[in-house]
């Protein structure tokens, strides 16, 4: 188990090392994330009014689409040099691997999300912030599930010529549950009086979306990867 | 867990991509000690035979034994005694020589991981660049990085696909006389090209695919 846990470190350490000297997808997926909300602003506010019960949606279609770019940038760094075929041969198990990049890919959307959740709340004067913990359970479950079959997509499709019209088409059908449950939970806590009862049982079913997806990406992981 | 052979054997392995028969009944044995060269055009098989030989493809039919062991038996612990060097050399540009080096002494669970960076880059003669980032490299200098990067966990098996592609004859030399070290230490090396001047006395054998059939 240790040696599990360290090779999912090793690898999840080598994609912060990279991001942090290159900031790259950081920077692409953060300005994305921005534009999508600043637009949508321009679209849904009007003479300082947002339009009732958006927020909870726009905030998790940036979320959604910032993700998407990610995933793709984060695995096209492992095709440009082949370097996934030497982590396929390396004596690691591969849902380690998985992990490895799927953690990486968490703590780069915490950092997105770090930004647009209070531009969103801000901009649309959503008070996301009312209910901190059940708001931060919400985005982590949202984030886990989304991000958990993305990963698996993305290694997958890293071979594909079409992969970067093939993830998206692949991904959002699959993880509709996920965004459906992550925008009806959180427009439950945007409510004048917030809807606490709903807003967990809409985590609880992303808790749910969560134990499925990733024992499934775990499970299919191994033989997706080897041709 | 540790495990260890003596020889990789191919028999009648046959590799089919969709209705495309990339290799057909090839069998070879190579053993330790050994450095065998595959030889043909673009095409004929060659870095498919690698990266079945790598556990990285299945065969269609026919086997593969690593000693008494099979891929599929062997798993992680068949991986770590395998060293592959591909076409794309298998490195981070963005990470500096050493820290590529670190990166898979770490992935192979290898420890003293700071002595063993230091003494591949020595061998590689990049000690004095170990801090820069490999995007700046030559590609000598990269070629040299990745032979250690595949010699790292001193592999039973070493499996190079074109390693002496857009190398000078400096690098070729050095390259040479680095498999040939690895030679002495007991390792298997199988490696493909399609310049034969470049293996003159360095092989033990030499195999000829042709069309995905070994033609001598």
């Amino acid at each position: 188990m240790r040696a599990f846990a360290r090779s999912v470190w090793v690898v999840t350490r080598k994609d912060i090392l990279i991001e942090t000297r290159t900031r790259e997808i950081v920077f692409t997926t953060l300005f994305f994330a921005l534009a999508c909300v600043i637009v949508f602003a321009f679209g849904f506010v009007r003479e300082g009014r947002p339009m009732d019960d958006v927020a909870a949606g726009i905030l998790w279609i940036a979320i959604a689409f910032s993700g998407t770019l990610a995933l793709g940038r984060a695995f096209e760094r492992e095709r440009q040099g082949e370097t996934l075929r030497a982590l396929l041969i390396a004596p690691i198990d591969r849902p380690a691997l998985y992990l490895g990049k799927l953690l990486g890919i968490l703590l780069l959307l915490a950092v997105v999300e770090i930004i647009i959740v209070p531009l969103v709340a801000l901009m649309f004067q959503a008070p996301l912030f009312e209910h901190p913990l059940l708001m931060l359970g919400l985005l982590i479950t949202g984030t886990v599930g989304f991000a958990a079959v993305g990963t698996l997509f993305a290694a997958m499709l890293v071979r594909a010529r079409s992969r970067d019209v093939m993830l998206p088409v692949l991904l959002y059908p699959i993880t509709v549950p996920v965004i459906i449950a992550g925008v009806r939970g959180t427009a439950a806590l945007l409510q004048p009086v917030a809807d606490l009862p709903m807003a967990r049982a809409w985590l609880s079913m992303l808790v749910f979306f969560d134990v499925v997806f990733v024992t499934l990406a775990l499970w299919t992981f191994e033989p997706v990867m080897t041709e | 867990m540790t495990l260890d052979f003596q020889e990789l054997r191919l028999v009648d392995v046959t590799r089919t991509f969709g209705r495309r028969r990339a290799l057909h009944k090839v069998s070879l044995t190579a053993r330790a000690g050994t450095i065998t060269a595959l030889l043909g055009h673009n095409g004929a098989g060659k870095s498919t035979l690698l990266s079945i030989a790598a556990t990285l493809l299945h065969v269609s039919s026919g086997v593969v034994q690593y000693g008494d062991v099979s891929a599929h038996a062997g798993g992680a612990a068949l991986r770590s005694r395998i060293g592959l060097l591909g076409h794309d050399l298998y490195l981070y540009p963005e990470l500096s020589a050493a820290e590529n080096l670190a990166f898979f002494a770490r992935i192979y669970g290898l420890d003293s991981v700071d002595a063993r960076v230091d003494a591949a880059l020595a061998r590689a003669g990049l000690t004095d660049r170990r801090d820069e980032p490999v995007a700046g490299f030559s590609r000598g200098m990269r070629q040299k990085l990745a032979v250690e990067r595949a010699l790292i966990h001193e592999p039973r098996l070493l499996l190079l696909d074109e390693p002496f592609t857009g190398l000078d004859e400096a690098a070729r030399s050095a390259l040479r006389e680095r498999l040939k070290v690895a030679r002495e230490a007991g390792a298997i090396v199988l490696l493909t090209t399609h310049d034969v001047a470049a293996i003159e006395g360095l092989t033990d054998a030499s195999l000829l695919l042709v069309d995905g059939k070994l033609a001598a």
